[in-house]
């Protein structure tokens, strides 16, 4: 249901604030959002200094340098520094991206940093994906097959691989899904734009064998017609590609087996 | 994990941190729009139900509807009626899975948003 305000334990106050690096000249200052599970306090938003003179130019490079130089609790997931593992998905001056692969030079002013929106929180950047992974599970992400298994592979022709071109490349971040606010009002219900699009990558492969049954099971108000094509998802994707379009294909097809 | 307690986790901030984008505003525009058009129908129905009623009635109603505050909220739905009408047929080309790339998808919103004042413009022109 749609709460527009968060919950008594999520408010969030004014942090700490670090102080600034001595002589530097080129300082950036970053707002961060802190919550400790440990501590029983609610969540805060520190503000630190950087001197950009020696800093790398990527908004993950901000917060290790953060971490290793101010403040070694600062808690956050990454992993490649290259945008292929989706680890670093955060709402970074107000769109869900990678830190990894955002640059410092497209935020103007100061850098605002917060865990992916609408999403229970670990402990500061880092939000359970649990709900999710859970979601991705359940919409099969494995091709089903019917017939005998060829003695080699399953084939595929040029043509129909191009098909899964723009949906292949998804990482999982997260990003889409919690940019969207129908995916914040009834994610628990609604599959969100990450699992759609996943579902319709094999939705769409020539080689599954179960079409049917997966259309069967996104044919209700909730897991598939909760997108509204709000489009968010497919603004913030850190990989460029489109789920709201995935959706409305997959809401196509279902008109399409209908009529 | 076992020792973690999940009960208490935060709900991290969303729409109050969460930039508007141009297709998220349009968006909620065109459910803005279609409930403030329930009301100003009923404004309407009022506006004919009193004039069956009696004179006295349609004199009362008649001078709400007619008065200053009645024309704006006159004009108000009146741009509602075009931009709900706009965005619906917006609705309908992306239900084909068109225009749904995001440069294209913008200019759609910018066609809606722009679309709606002309119209209601040339409307007010030629019905007052």
């Amino acid at each position: 249901m749609v709460q527009l305000t968060l919950p008594k334990n999520s408010r969030i106050t004014t942090g700490k604030t670090w102080p600034k690096p001595e002589g530097a000249t080129n300082v950036r200052k970053f707002q961060i959002y802190r919550w400790n599970p440990d501590d029983g306090k609610n969540p805060s938003v520190d503000t630190y200094f950087l001197n950009m003179d020696e800093c790398g130019p990527m908004v993950l490079d901000a917060l290790i340098k953060i971490k290793n130089e101010i403040d070694p609790t600062l808690t956050f997931r990454r992993s490649c520094r290259e945008g292929i593992c989706g680890s670093c998905a955060m709402n970074i001056d107000g769109i869900n991206t990678l830190a990894c692969i955002y640059g410092m030079d497209e935020i103007k002013g100061d850098v605002k940093i917060y865990p992916l929106p609408h999403m229970p929180v670990v402990k500061d950047l880092i939000p359970d994906l649990t709900h999710f992974y859970a979601q991705h599970a359940s919409i099969m992400p494995w091709l089903e097959t019917k017939t005998n298994r060829p003695a080699k592979e399953w084939k595929q022709s040029i043509e129909d691989r191009k098909k899964l071109d723009g949906l292949y490349e998804c990482v999982m971040c997260a990003s889409c899904s919690t940019s969207c606010p129908s995916y914040w009002w009834n994610g628990d219900r609604y599959l969100g734009p990450a699992a759609l699009l996943h579902a319709y990558r094999w939705i769409i492969d020539s080689r599954d064998e179960a079409t049917g049954e997966r259309l069967d099971e996104l044919e209700d108000p909730f897991k598939l017609y909760r997108c509204h094509t709000i489009m968010n998802c497919a603004k913030t994707c850190p990989k460029g590609l489109n789920p709201a379009k995935a959706i409305a294909e997959i809401k196509k097809m279902m008109v399409e087996r209908t009529v | 994990m076992a020792d973690v307690n999940r009960g208490n986790r935060p709900l991290s901030p969303h729409l109050t941190i969460y930039r508007p984008q141009l297709t998220s505003v349009t968006s909620i525009l065109t459910r803005i729009t279609g409930n403030a058009l329930i009301v100003a129908a009923l404004l309407i129905v009022w506006w004919f139900l009193a004039a069956s009623t009696s004179p006295e009635a349609f004199a009362r109603a008649d001078w709400w509807v007619t008065s200053l505050l009645g024309d704006v909220v006159m004009a108000l739905s009146l741009w509602a009626i075009w931009y709900h009408t706009l965005a619906g047929i917006r609705h309908l080309i992306w239900d084909n899975a068109l225009g749904l790339d995001i440069p294209v998808a913008e200019k759609l919103g910018w066609a809606v948003v722009i679309g709606s004042f002309v119209l209601t413009l040339i409307t007010l022109i030629v019905v007052a």
